[in-house]
């Protein structure tokens, strides 16, 4: 697969994996990642995290974490007209709401259930909100978003009530070179 | 075979009367024969040239652009309340301000992202990366091969670092703590007077100069008008056990720290015969109060020297200052803060003791071209009132980051070997609540009368 990052990109990841890599086995694990503080200080830092390691492993390569950051390359004009035999890249709208939608949906079955909304929720609060306020804020924006009434929502609910967010902007990073 | 013997007894004399005559003696009188900053010219024009061959060659290679100061990703400064307030405000529902909406979680997991390519924290921790190439291996990082005259340069440097200045620089060293124990020692049997006191610190400030030459150690003070002064407590950024040296070439501290075995010991233990240094046993290190009021006694008394302390309580890599310890400002007395900024081209000096024991470390102090350094004095502190011990700290944090041109973080250096505090993570979660539970409540009784 193409990640179409550039070579100095590449060079400067790759020498970020390697500090991270404590136990210079040239994988990370999920205690690398812990020892970020700003990480870790993180309220959906846990989430972030999980979407490096494919389901059930411990270990993330380089070629993984490369992988996974390709999500957040900017998209550029001249890469929106490019034929589309080449597959969608990694860094598209459409992969960068499917990163976001992986956040809430915890079990990965392609819907975020009530359930799941309130663990996730419970997660950016901490105490601060009683169980009953933290349940309805869950069932109204179930509400807002569910459309064929299975009180889920789904990838493409999800993408139908943020399509107004410039999600092109908010899920980039930007290299400085 | 007699005859190699005395020869090398010869060479060997020679050797010892060179570096007496011209490093001790000048040293003992602070007076400067200018070796070192002849060397030191010499070294900056030819890595200035060294710097301009590797721009030539990178630009025919089209190599690497290395790392800026700003870092490697742009980031966005806003708050958490401006970010999720531009995410939302896209949002159908366009809320006055407050509730909960999917796109949240975006700003977070942006930052999560942000944080895992590059972070404030874990950079400090390990030594800087150079602009351009320094001549030492050490720091050859995406380096590449440019040109047979650098390569030969390279090589000539590692001759003269490893095999002319490295036993010169163990020589002086040996002398310099030698006879500092051995002054100190003699010193001590004195009985209490302005004599006593005087011969001290000229045998403190002399052995410091000798381990300073050890290391081709170049320093410019600044502001001397602000020295710390007796009584006082003097508090500085930490980059290495160096620190120490460079500091007391210009002034007699008293020390602060824990009662170390072997070698350190024995320095230790003959240093506070001829002037009170404050040593504590490692169980008494844990009483804070204990230490507290070893240290207000020591200040208490005007006749003793001020104290050296370096707040990070660890060794920073000299781009940053990071959290001080509220312990040296909760004291009371007056606080003379001072700034300590090395260039890194020369040789680099953060000590990173995860990587590298103490001998090591020196033996690379010793294998680098120089140290050279510059001391900024800033005005002497006092706590104001209504000010804290954690404000007044962070108040000389910043006076010493802006004078060192060093990023400020609040972040504790701590973090070298632990985890962070739950709570910096609970007052996140706090702050993001008061953007949802805001306006829900009214939500909430809208729809109540609607209904």
């Amino acid at each position: 697969k193409k990640l179409n990052i550039s070579h100095s990109q590449i060079t400067r990841l790759y020498s970020r994996f390697h500090s991270l890599d404590k136990g210079e086995n040239g994988a990370l694990s999920r205690e690398d990642f812990q020892r970020i503080p700003e990480l870790a200080i993180n309220p959906l830092g846990d989430r972030i995290i999980n979407a490096f390691f494919p389901e059930g492993e411990d270990q993330v390569n380089f070629r993984g974490f490369m992988r996974t950051l390709a999500h957040f390359r900017p998209v550029e004009d001249n890469e929106k007209n490019k034929d589309l035999t080449s597959g969608e890249p990694l860094n598209s709208r459409t992969n960068k709401l499917h990163f976001a939608f992986q956040l809430y949906d915890l079990d990965r079955d392609d819907k975020i259930s009530r359930d799941e909304l309130l663990q996730v929720l419970r997660m950016m609060v901490g105490v601060n909100i009683s169980d009953e306020q933290l349940g309805s804020i869950a069932d109204r924006t179930i509400q807002e978003a569910d459309t064929n009434g299975d009180m889920c929502i789904s990838f493409s609910e999800f993408t139908k009530v943020l399509e107004k967010v410039d999600v092109e902007q908010k899920m980039s990073i930007r290299f400085l070179h | 075979m007699e005859g190699a013997w005395e020869i090398a007894f010869v060479f060997f004399q020679v050797w010892l009367s060179i570096v007496v005559g011209l490093i001790m003696l000048p040293a003992m009188f602070g007076v400067s024969l200018g070796f070192t900053d002849i060397y030191i010219k010499v070294l900056v024009k030819t890595l200035e040239w060294a710097t301009l061959r590797i721009q030539r060659g990178q630009k025919e290679q089209a190599a690497l652009p290395s790392q800026s100061a700003n870092g490697i990703i742009e980031k966005d400064d806003g708050s958490m309340q401006e970010e999720i307030g531009e995410l939302r405000r896209s949002h159908p529902k366009n809320l006055a301000g407050g509730d909960f909406t999917l796109c949240d979680a975006f700003y977070f997991c942006k930052k999560g992202i942000e944080n895992i390519v590059e972070d404030q924290v874990t950079q400090r921790f390990t030594s800087e990366e150079l602009a351009s190439w320094n001549l030492l291996t050490r720091t050859n990082n995406n380096f590449c091969y440019i040109s047979l005259r650098l390569t030969i340069i390279w090589g000539l440097g590692v001759f003269i670092r490893y095999c002319i200045l490295l036993p010169l620089r163990i020589t002086l060293a040996v002398i310099g703590l030698s006879w500092l124990v051995i002054g100190t020692i003699l010193v001590g049997l004195l009985p209490s007077s302005n004599v006593k006191n005087w011969l001290s610190d000229l045998v403190h400030i002399t052995c410091y100069r000798i381990c300073a030459r050890g290391l081709s150690a170049t320093i410019r003070y600044h502001n001397k008008e602000n020295r710390p002064k007796k009584g006082g407590i003097c508090v500085a950024n930490h980059t290495s056990p160096i620190d120490i040296v460079i500091l007391a070439n210009d002034g007699c501290y008293a020390m602060v720290g824990q009662v170390h075995g072997g070698l350190m010991g024995v320095l230790q233990r003959s240093i506070v015969r001829s002037c009170p240094h404050v040593w504590f046993e490692r169980s008494e290190m844990k009483d804070r109060h204990a230490v507290a009021k070893r240290l207000k006694d020591h200040i208490a008394d005007k006749t003793k020297l001020p104290i050296l302390i370096f707040p990070e309580g660890t060794c920073i890599n000299n781009t940053s200052v990071m959290m001080f310890k509220k312990g040296s400002f909760e004291i009371g007395g007056t606080i003379y803060p001072v700034a300590i900024k090395y260039d890194p081209q020369f040789g680099d000096a953060f000590w990173n003791s995860a990587k590298y024991n103490m001998v090591s470390y020196l033996l690379r102090m010793m294998t680098s071209w120089a140290i050279v350094c510059n001391v900024w004095y800033l005005p002497p502190m006092t706590r104001q009132d209504g000010e804290d011990a954690v404000q007044f700290a962070n108040r000389v944090k910043s006076a010493i980051a802006h004078q060192g041109g060093l990023v400020d973080l609040s972040w504790d250096g701590g973090l070298k070997r632990e985890k962070v505090k739950e709570s910096l993570k609970e007052e996140q979660q706090k702050m993001y609540s008061s953007m949802i539970i805001g306006s829900d409540f009214n939500e909430n009784v809208n729809t109540q009368q609607l209904h």
